[in-house]
């Protein structure tokens, strides 16, 4: 789909999100067992131009204390020239860099959620910002869709 | 060419009212629904869609509205999307109900439907009976059980949570009807017990429903709250170099009861090693326990974790930041994770405190 109209189809649906109070998790369901939807999840981030900059363990961490977990990992990803140019730019966006997705087990499905990139909108109103977080939010859809149909 | 323009234009809007007229609801409920009440409605995070004692003791308009409205405070989300797409969502959850050879007789396999007079009852009697009937589940005042689904919460042979009688969303969805239904018929396949036939007559139950309705008139309860903050970053500034910064953090961490994990660059990971921009850099840690309760208070609270705390050198300046908890928790829609939240926002500016003396 042209570039142009998937923007402006991530608009209206930023703008229906916003007026209507509505969900502002973007949160899928895989049916695939958790190790091949991790692996699907971050083969898609780089189909879409970014870097896996770490997975965090949240699950490994918990059981080495006694609690029992699923697993639970969050995955790190971003664009270096990116990054680079919001730290000297909007250097208030620093704490929400780099992206995440949090990953979990839940049965023989995974769960992937994260905030809708729309929502920083609303943290961050600079005009000049906007664009890029419908940006964010149409490539998350992108990998996310891409993620539930890997199979 | 502008004939042709104008005829794609057509189509186009044509294309759009036919999909209007037929909304796909397998495909919406798998977009908008599936991630928290299952692919087969079979329960997660949100209920068990396709209990046939839920299919049979729930209406088209309860489960229109519920969508409509969501549960504030209580993880479910208002929608956004137009009653033609609600309608079909409803039409394809329904083909669960169909099917339901489990169900005891009491259930009837066609889709209910209740009138919307309000029952008349004695809501005084009602308090009385609710207490030593309902509340051991539902909470004194309907506040309904807590946590929410997934391993973290609770034992998986159990579907359900209580809900909360006392949400708006399920007050303005479920008619008093409904809800008497409910109660005599109960909910095969959760703790939902029914009063068919036991000792409590047609007009406890009346009392019991005017009890319940009668949450409409109490202010908004706790089980409706949504946090609302000014900022979503946490910021202080540090009157020492980025280096002592940095130890000041690892050190406040500690003695505030976390656990230090780690330290790295912003840009660790996405250039090499040598590039990395030494003037940003992150502090992960972590209090077990805490983030146990988190997990089981809400198991989507990952874009949280591990807790982290910036340290940034910007025009020789140094200063603190991490993201505002408090700011995060309004995007969950739920309660029960702002009293973290709350307490987690306070414990950043105490680390940045302690780290800036």
């Amino acid at each position: 789909m042209n570039k142009a109209i998937r923007l402006l189809i991530a608009a209206l649906l930023l703008g229906l999100a916003a007026a209507a109070g509505a969900d502002q998790l973007l949160m899928i369901r895989s049916s695939q067992p958790f190790p091949e939807t991790m692996s699907a999840l971050q083969n898609a981030i780089s189909d879409w131009g970014y870097k896996v900059t770490r997975v965090q363990n949240v699950d490994i961490g918990l059981s080495k204390i006694g609690y029992k977990t699923d697993n639970y990992k969050v995955v790190f990803y971003g664009k270096a020239e990116e990054v680079a140019q919001l730290v000297e730019k909007h250097p208030e966006l620093i704490p929400y860099l780099p992206l995440n997705v949090a990953i979990f087990a839940e049965k023989d499905n995974t769960i992937l959620v994260t905030n809708r990139p729309g929502v920083l909108a609303e943290f961050f109103p600079d005009p000049e910002l906007k664009a890029l977080f419908m940006r964010w939010e149409n490539d998350l859809t992108e990998i996310f869709n891409e993620v539930q149909d890997a199979r | 060419m502008r004939h042709r323009i104008i005829a794609l234009i057509f189509i186009s809007l044509a294309d759009g009212v036919q999909a209007q007229a037929a909304p796909d609801g397998a495909e919406l409920y798998a977009r908008n629904c599936a991630a928290c009440h299952g692919e087969k409605g079979e329960s997660g995070i949100g209920v068990p869609l396709s209990l046939p004692s839920f299919q049979a003791t729930v209406s088209d308009e309860y489960l229109h509205k519920t969508i409509r409205l969501g549960r504030p405070g209580r993880v479910m989300p208002a929608s956004g999307l137009s009653d033609a797409e609600i309608d079909a969502i409803v039409r394809f959850m329904r083909r669960w109900g169909a099917k339901q050879p489990q169900s005891p007789q009491m259930y009837d396999a066609r889709t209910p439907s209740f009138p919307a007079e309000p029952i008349k009852g004695d809501p005084e009697h009602g308090r009385r009976l609710f207490a030593k009937l309902c509340a051991s589940c539902h909470g004194t005042d309907g506040e309904g059980g807590q946590g929410t689904g997934v391993t973290f919460s609770r034992p998986r042979d159990q579907q359900i949570m209580a809900p909360a009688l006392n949400n708006p969303g399920f007050l303005a969805a479920a008619s008093d009807a409904m809800i008497k239904e409910t109660l005599l018929k109960g909910r095969y396949g959760t703790p939902m017990n029914h009063f068919l036939g036991k000792k409590a007559k047609q007009k406890d139950i009346d009392d019991i429903v005017s009890f319940i309705r009668g949450f409409e008139k109490t202010p908004k309860t706790q089980t409706a709250a949504v946090l609302e903050t000014e900022q979503a970053v946490l910021t202080m500034d540090s009157p020492y170099d980025l280096q002592a910064t940095i130890e000041n953090v690892k050190r406040a961490v500690v003695s505030n009861n976390f656990i230090y994990i780690r330290e790295q660059r912003l840009t660790a990971g996405l250039v090499p090693q040598d590039q990395e921009d030494p003037r940003q850099h992150i502090i992960y840690f972590c209090n077990f326990s805490m983030l146990n309760t988190a997990l089981a208070t809400d198991p989507r609270v990952g874009l949280f974790l591990p807790c982290r705390i910036t340290v940034v050198e910007q025009n020789g300046k140094v200063k603190m930041m991490a993201v505002n908890p408090k700011r995060l928790s309004k995007i969950f829609n739920n309660t029960e994770l702002n009293a973290l939240c709350d307490e987690m926002t306070k414990r950043y500016l105490a680390i940045m405190e302690e780290a800036a003396i």
